[in-house]
């Protein structure tokens, strides 16, 4: 099937701004969007630039805006869009080149929640113990492969960039819920803040966009409740 | 020309790559106090130690009785005994302190109802000197690795570490006989920097896109092994390359063995387990390297499915549940990449180049040594896939590799965090990033030549068909001259981006000359090698030979052919048997 792959492109040593082109590309019947850049950049424009890494929806570099929506370019199958598809680099983040945002705030929001075990006690001989159903209850957001496809989906994130984001709530609630982890309190008080939890206006974006399919808007609204019931 | 002073850095560690043997290294010297700097070409939490499935293996015991003697049995006849069995038995026995750090660290296995950490089969992990399968792999889900990789990397941020995202490193220095540093080149703008540093792990992960069909992400370019191998330092057994049995057709995707684990069956075209015929006792849970050539053999006596060069991953008849519950991740895979429903429909699955048993030689320590003596290059250290200790042997077992980078990426920390205090900054000569600055500036300029593209893609089939699954004589000499015309050509290769910043195509030409280094240790070991051993299979030698090559290859680079030497097996506890399942 021969395809019209529009690109948004820049590069930020020859452009003023962001333009488009578009290549006609082959798309074989199981080629995902990844195949297609692949195919651009080694047989047509080398200098077409973005970030990839394992291919098969695991590693989270390959976020862009596909179609409109935020997705994994190795992850979205080229015949289940059509003929005609358009690539963009995520939304509400600094362009560096063509599709490569830069990542360094959306990092630094995700380590501001803590995201880390602590749990101060004495090790103990052998594991700590925890029952599957506690191991369950946070099972979902254990998930997150920090794509950014969640947070740069979010409107309250585009209007307000300080906000801490979906992916570093739901990496603050694989914490809260886990039997093992003390840092629950500080963390609900991060995210009490005004660049938190209330941000969220549940739109679901995030969770439409999430290529690990976790429940996002869910868990923002458990961490939200959280909040809510230590203030008790 | 100098590169300015604040592209300079001192560190008493550097670390480069942010897999799982790069983490644990960082987070032993850090929580020593010791500064240390880990540098990546991604970021840390797109390493490929993420995209490990199925489990890791530790004799906890939580449902069976297991002890670490068999685990170190069953990695040594898995290795078909070129295991060093020094390192097999540090294997074994730290797994299991392991793995209960990962644990205290936050890592969420899934769990029995008692609370403990889960355990399943896996391939070649047996109980009692190889009786019948045991429960030894420990998991979360079908996403162990990611889940190392995350809980990892928190507890670096947790401690400290200073990461350097997206630094190349393009050069070692390693001058007087010591390692001092690192070139890196930074991705986002194209400078150099030079790392000074009295210690060096390479942490750089596997080789697997060398081959077509791979089940290793596109930034697995052999980096660490190229470049040591570029300073003198020999490749070991590079031979051994393991094809993993269930991989996505035509993709290579991997579908862990975990599937097996949990019973799943393989099917060849007349619907037959076929395993039956080639590893009676253990069946689907045999070691890959007998399942690949079994999957082989059947293709090529006109079993595969429909006639095609693929045979069936059937579960259908685990039932939802249990495939919901415990491979959701490559059920997703299957429906994704393949348009196949698992839960009603068999999955097709051919064998995909997944794993490099060598690689750089090290000592139990993660210090790299450099000949048939295990001489120590002081300072620098090598764990995880680009590295040779060797626990591997000729072939891996399932679940040894999370295992092996953890274990040995803990040692690695330890010893550097000793060699630090013994050594401080070393000095490096002003002009230390020229050559690799004037290599990157001609691949950058040269102003006509070939697409490298075109040149990665026939190294990628040739290393496929003439150095895969079989190998005859024939086939590794016509290997070897495409290997070493593509290289001639690549000395001639143009990239079109001519840009500083985020220039991925100068970077993806300099990984293919890693690619093309690493190949050539590979082709040559193999032709070198006549008899059959674990991953390394001579239709024109089937059998396996301990009286010529019960040794260690070395591989080591000259202006021409490669030169080979060998080193002896440690062999402590199990004399060479003949390899059954």
């Amino acid at each position: 099937m021969l395809v019209d792959l529009r690109i948004l492109r820049f590069d930020p040593e020859r452009d003023e701004k962001p333009h488009w082109d578009t290549y006609s590309v082959e798309s074989g019947p199981m080629d995902r969007v990844l195949d297609l850049l692949h195919q651009v950049k080694w047989e047509e424009d080398g200098t077409l630039t973005f970030r990839r890494s394992c291919a098969h929806g695991v590693c989270g570099s390959d976020a862009m805006l596909i179609n409109g929506r935020n997705r994994l370019a190795c992850k979205v199958r080229v015949d289940q869009l059509g003929r005609r598809v358009s690539v963009a680099p995520l939304p509400g983040m600094r362009v560096i080149k063509d599709l490569v945002v830069d990542m360094e705030p959306f990092f630094d929001q995700y380590k501001s929640v803590k995201p880390f075990l602590v749990n101060e006690e004495p090790e103990p001989e052998r594991e700590r113990l925890q029952s599957p159903k506690e191991r369950a209850r946070y099972d979902d957001t254990t998930k997150c492969i920090l794509c950014a496809a969640c947070t740069t989906a979010c409107p309250s994130f585009w209007a307000q960039p300080s906000f801490v984001g979906p992916a570093a709530i739901v990496n603050a609630h694989r914490f809260i819920f886990d039997s093992r982890d003390h840092a629950s309190e500080e963390r609900l008080e991060i995210l009490a803040d005004e660049d938190g939890v209330w941000r969220c206006r549940t739109i679901f974006n995030c969770t439409d966009a999430c290529p690990r399919g976790i429940h996002i808007t869910q868990a923002i609204l458990e961490v939200s409740n959280a909040v809510v019931e230590r203030r008790g | 020309m100098t590169v300015p002073e604040r592209q300079v850095h001192e560190f008493p560690a550097v670390i480069v790559g942010a897999g799982g043997a790069g983490l644990w290294a960082a987070l032993e010297l850090a929580r020593e106090g010791i500064d240390t700097a880990v540098l990546t070409k991604l970021y840390p939490t797109r390493s490929h130690t993420g995209a490990a499935q199925g489990g890791i293996c530790a004799a906890l015991g939580n449902h069976e009785e297991d002890h670490w003697e068999w685990h170190m049995f069953d990695t040594v006849k898995g290795g078909d005994y070129l295991v060093d069995q020094d390192a097999a038995e540090v294997l074994a026995r730290e797994a299991i302190e392991t793995v209960l750090e990962l644990e205290h660290m936050g890592l969420p296995f899934n769990r029995t109802p008692d609370g403990k950490i889960d355990q399943r089969r896996f391939g070649g992990h047996t109980r009692n000197f190889g009786e019948a399968p045991v429960r030894r792999s420990c998991f979360a889900a079908d996403r162990t690795g990611h889940m190392i990789l995350q809980t990892l990397y928190q507890q670096c941020i947790k401690f400290g570490v200073r990461f350097f995202d997206e630094y190349h490193v393009v050069d070692l220095i390693i001058e007087g006989g010591e390692t001092r540093g690192v070139v890196a080149y930074r991705i986002a703008d194209g400078e150099m920097h030079v790392f000074r540093s009295p210690a060096v792990l390479l942490a750089t992960g596997g080789f697997g896109r060398m081959f077509r069909i791979t089940s290793n992400a596109h930034a697995l370019t052999g980096d660490g092994p190229a470049l040591a191998y570029r300073h003198g330092i020999p490749l070991e057994d590079m031979e051994f390359y393991q094809f993993h049995p269930t991989g996505i057709v035509g993709i290579g995707i991997l579908l862990s063995e975990a599937a097996r684990g949990e019973g799943g069956y393989l099917r060849n075209d007349a619907g037959e387990r076929f395993m039956e015929k080639y590893a009676p006792k253990l069946m689907e849970l045999g070691p890959r390297d007998v399942i690949s050539r079994a999957m082989y053999l059947e293709v090529r006596e006109g079993r595969g499915i429909g006639g095609g060069d693929y045979v069936h991953l059937d579960l259908t008849h685990l039932g939802r549940a249990v495939i919901e519950a415990k491979l959701p991740d490559i059920t997703e895979f299957a429906r994704v990449y393949q348009g196949i429903e698992p839960i009603t429909q068999p999955v097709p699955v051919q064998p995909t180049a997944h794993y490099a048993m060598g690689g750089i030689p090290t000592d139990v320590m993660a210090r790299v040594v450099i000949d048939e003596k295990n001489t120590a290059l002081p300072g620098l250290y090598a764990a995880g896939e680009c590295a040779c200790v060797s626990v591997h042997g000729a072939n891996r077992l399932g679940t040894n590799s999370l295992i092996d980078i953890l274990v040995f990426g803990r040692r690695a920390g330890r010893d550097m965090a000793r060699h630090v205090r013994r050594n401080g900054v070393p000095d490096v000569p002003a002009d230390v990033a020229e050559p690799v600055r004037a290599e990157l500036e001609a691949l950058r300029t040269r102003p006509v030549g070939e697409n490298p593209n075109h040149i990665r893609a026939e190294l990628a089939s040739v290393m496929m068909d003439e150095c895969g699954v079989f190998r005859t004589g024939t086939s590794l000499v016509r290997a070897y001259n495409v290997v070493c015309d593509l290289k001639d050509r690549y000395r001639r290769a143009q990239v079109q981006d001519r840009g500083r910043v985020f220039n991925t195509d100068l970077l993806e030409a300099r990984e293919l000359g890693y690619l093309l280094d690493c190949a050539e240790a590979t082709v040559m070991s193999a032709m070198a090698r006549t008899e059959s051993r674990g991953g390394h299979y001579r239709e024109d030698y089937p059998q396996r030979d301990d009286t010529e090559w019960l040794q260690h290859s070395l591989a080591y680079r000259t202006e021409g052919r490669p030169e080979m030497r060998y080193k002896p097996v440690s062999i402590t506890h199990f004399e060479p048997k003949p390899r059954t399942y």
